[in-house]
């Protein structure tokens, strides 16, 4: 498919999954501190901390009151991972697509996009945020469903899955990151059994608590990271999104796992086998923080892999020897 | 809903309602319909309409505007109908052009026999803009220059039809004649099946059908793609559709690359031959090796391949020399030139500014008729003389006189109009017809067309970038009318 094609797909899906994300922090946030009242300012900071973009939120406002961060992180369209930036941007990349994607897809989010653009949007974000955020989940997940069960799984879907799952990935290790920065100075508390909400909410933002409770039953900062980052089957773990995000990209080059044909394989690759030799205890003996950034990195890397493989491949210039082979190759 | 009772033409010709208010033949049914429907319910039907497009985000950009300002592109729920047989005249007449038109673009580049015989004023040909002196010598897959033409036509006081103008080049909108017949079909469905209307959906396979019929003869499945000039193009979403439809690529100029001596793709796994592109770029854009160098929609070497038969292009580069809205005035002319036979549609009178006579009168009378300027579409560079104020007349004065050749005036217009949705009210629009014409093996015209209406009272633009809407076009089948 066209280079371009798969380009947009895949940010299409990765705005998507960046909108879920921040609609979900922020609600647990909200549904946070109606058990903390007396807390109620101090719980904004981490969640601007979470998208790593504080000067950006810092240009325009000193004070991280709900309000402010709310309308930054929702409806603000100078900042570009605002919900509203991201659906629209999921939008555009899904216009220049159209005639790729399923009509249901393109329809669901022109729709996204149109609602959240009305005004009624913001009254109800201010007034029954609870009822807003939980609407642009379920906006987000009938797109990730229509996804799945409206297009073909073909190479164009496999794109937009590795969206998704490198997407995904880095916003469960940014949530962890954060939280355990703020919520554990110090280390030699990890297993200490604190049946804490922050925690319980730390495994809510990643929609895990529930599965969590089923694998660990008591609630500790070591089990918590050993969830959200090693679990085989929980689909917002790290190791997770890794591992599937390796599945998809060797269905589109063909190769068998195991093997590599390009550097996105390669790198992708590496890091499963990273996760797959290491355990949760020499995490946080070399600190989970220094891990975590280390992975956030890669991730970065990652993209740039994906992109400079697939994306933006520079034509070649073929000799004139073999043309026959190479003129037209049909897929 | 009474109001369709329409006794006020206002002396303008009404394509539903005759000069006694009777229903047209053909039409009786959909009056009917209508006027039975419950206060309001006409109006809410058409809301609902609007809603949906929207929906499906069938949208346009109107240029000038901020970016994102998106519209749709306004839909008006009570169809234009055309009896069978005065279909029939139209196809005639419209093959009849198209073909004359054809040759004449293949003589102009090679042998120029018009010419010489001077039928058509040599000067005309090589000061038009849209004259191309890279094709000269050339002649393009299957001899076939002008594969998809939307010709606009009009219907004046007399009840005749009236070609207005020839678009060559790039005319688009039949992504809309697809979609409100769809629309329509929602709206009204039983209406539609006792109505016995000719269906207008094959369009996108006819159009894949041309294409592969112009592929490299070696090629036995070609791979065909959609030049688009990318999403803020005004017609971006039509680009999308037909592509969608066909089941083809759709392309921008960075997708594409000259190596080798062939047009390639950029895909994820390397590049891949591209044999027909339909392209929906003006040839000024379309190599910045051969026209404009600044263009950055276009393929760096496209020409030179094109040239030498490895990948086949419609419409040719080079047709716009038939679009000259001068050369029309010559359309008449051309037709008997090339077929021995009268034309089937008549041109509207046309004043052609070059000639002295003409010009003398069109100066005289700049407020009754309308100016237009040779190459430019989208109802821009236009004086519509009842319309004017002193100033514009002025103006348009000074542009005839300093450069004559490139103006033609015409009378103005009554043209027809159709009952419209306006508020709560039906009140009569004036209205044009573009059919789809599709120039391949063989020459085909989609039945029907694109309705396009004039919102505005009075007003007779009916472009949907100066207020403009479109309406249904139903075709009957013959033994209904």
């Amino acid at each position: 498919m066209l280079s371009r094609v798969a380009n947009s797909i895949y940010w299409m899906c990765r705005y998507i999954e960046r909108a879920e994300n921040v609609a979900r922090f922020i609600g647990v946030n909200l549904n946070l501190l109606l058990d903390m009242p007396s807390e109620k300012d101090q719980h904004w900071l981490p969640l601007v901390m979470t998208t790593g973009d504080q000067e950006l939120f810092e240009k325009n406002e000193t004070d991280y009151n709900q309000e402010a961060v709310l309308w930054f992180l929702t409806f603000d369209r100078t900042y570009p991972n605002s919900i509203l930036s991201c659906v629209a941007a999921a939008r555009e990349n899904a216009r220049s697509i159209r005639e790729i994607i399923s009509s249901e897809m393109w329809e669901h989010l022109n729709n996204f996009y149109l609602e959240l653009m009305k005004e009624e949007s913001i009254k109800m974000a201010l007034q029954d945020p609870d009822r807003f955020y939980n609407i642009i989940k379920m906006r987000s997940h009938l797109f990730t469903g229509l996804l799945d069960s409206t297009m073909s799984h073909g190479e164009a879907w496999n794109f937009a899955r590795i969206g998704v799952m490198i997407e995904r990935a880095d916003k469960t290790s940014r949530i962890l990151d954060v939280k355990y920065f703020m919520l554990l100075p110090q280390a030699d508390l990890v297993n200490t059994p604190i049946d804490n909400i922050q925690w319980i909410s730390v495994l809510r933002s990643a929609s895990a608590f529930e599965m969590y409770r089923k694998e660990f039953h008591n609630i500790t900062p070591r089990n918590v990271a050993n969830f959200l980052i090693f679990d085989k089957n929980f689909p917002r773990s790290i190791y997770y999104c890794i591992a599937r995000a390796q599945v998809y990209l060797h269905r589109i080059s063909g190769t068998p796992p195991g093997s590599v044909t390009n550097s996105a394989e390669k790198h992708l690759g590496r890091m499963q086998a990273d996760l797959e030799y290491t355990d949760i205890d020499e995490v946080i003996d070399s600190g989970l923080h220094e891990f975590l950034d280390n992975l956030q990195r890669r991730f970065n890397t990652m993209g740039g892999t994906i992109s400079s493989t697939f994306f933006n491949i520079e034509p070649q210039i073929t000799t004139t020897t073999d043309k026959q082979s190479q003129t037209h190759t049909q897929s | 809903m009474e109001i369709f009772r329409n006794d006020d033409h206002e002396g303008f010709y009404d394509e539903l309602i005759d000069e006694k208010g009777i229903p047209r033949p053909g039409v009786e049914l959909l009056v009917e319909k209508i006027n039975s429907l419950p206060e309001g319910d006409l109006v809410l039907r058409q809301k609902a309409a609007e809603a949906l497009l929207l929906k499906m985000g069938i949208t346009f950009n109107v240029y000038g505007q901020n970016e994102g300002a998106e519209k749709i592109f306004p839909f008006d729920l009570i169809p234009r109908i055309i009896p069978s047989n005065e279909w029939e005249q139209i196809e005639a007449g419209l093959k009849q052009r198209i073909f004359a038109l054809n040759e004449f673009i293949q003589d102009v580049y090679n042998d120029k026999k018009i010419l010489k015989d001077k039928i058509v004023p040599e000067d005309l040909i090589f000061s038009s803009r849209t004259y191309r002196k890279e094709c000269e010598g050339f002649t393009p897959p299957r001899g076939i220059w002008c594969h998809v033409t939307g010709t606009d036509l009009v219907r004046g006081g007399d009840g005749c039809f009236y070609v207005l103008e020839d678009n060559l080049r790039c005319p688009s909108g039949v992504s809309y004649v697809l979609e409100n017949r769809q629309v329509l079909k929602r709206t009204f469905p039983q209406l539609f099946e006792e109505s016995q209307v000719r269906q207008v959906d094959d369009y996108p396979g006819k159009l894949l059908q041309m294409l592969e019929y112009l592929a490299p003869d070696e090629i036995q499945s070609p791979t065909i793609g959609i030049l688009t000039p990318g999403m803020y193009n005004s017609a971006y979403f039509e680009h999308s559709f037909l592509s969608q439809q066909m089941g083809v690529e759709l392309v921008e100029g960075r997708d594409l690359v000259v190596s080798d001596g062939f047009v390639y793709m950029l895909t994820t796994r390397g590049l891949k031959r591209i044999d027909v592109l339909y392209r929906r770029i003006d040839d000024d854009f379309i190599d910045p090796a051969v026209f404009r160098p600044d263009s950055l929609l276009g393929v760096k070497g496209l020409i030179d391949v094109y040239k030498k038969g490895r990948i086949a292009m419609a419409n040719a580069p080079g047709t716009g020399i038939a679009d000259d809205k001068v050369i029309y005035a010559y359309v008449p002319e051309i037709i008997k030139y090339y077929t021995g036979e009268e034309p089937i549609l008549p041109n509207v009178p046309t004043y052609i500014c070059r000639e002295e006579k003409d010009r003398a009168y069109v100066l005289d009378h700049l407020e009754e008729l309308v100016v237009k300027a040779a190459n430019e579409s989208g109802g821009y560079g236009m004086l519509i003389g009842p319309h004017s104020t002193k100033a514009e007349r002025e103006q348009f004065a000074r542009l005839i006189t300093d450069n004559p050749r490139n103006y033609i005036a015409q009378p103005t217009l009554s043209l027809s109009r159709v009952p419209t949705i306006v508020g709560n009210r039906i009140e009569g629009r004036h209205v044009d017809l573009r059919p789809y014409i599709l120039f391949g093996k063989d020459i085909y015209v989609q039945p029907g067309g694109l309705t396009r209406v004039a919102l505005k009272k009075g007003s007779l633009v009916v472009n949907s970038s100066q207020g403009g809407g479109s309406k249904d076009t139903w075709v009957l089948l013959p033994h209904q009318s």
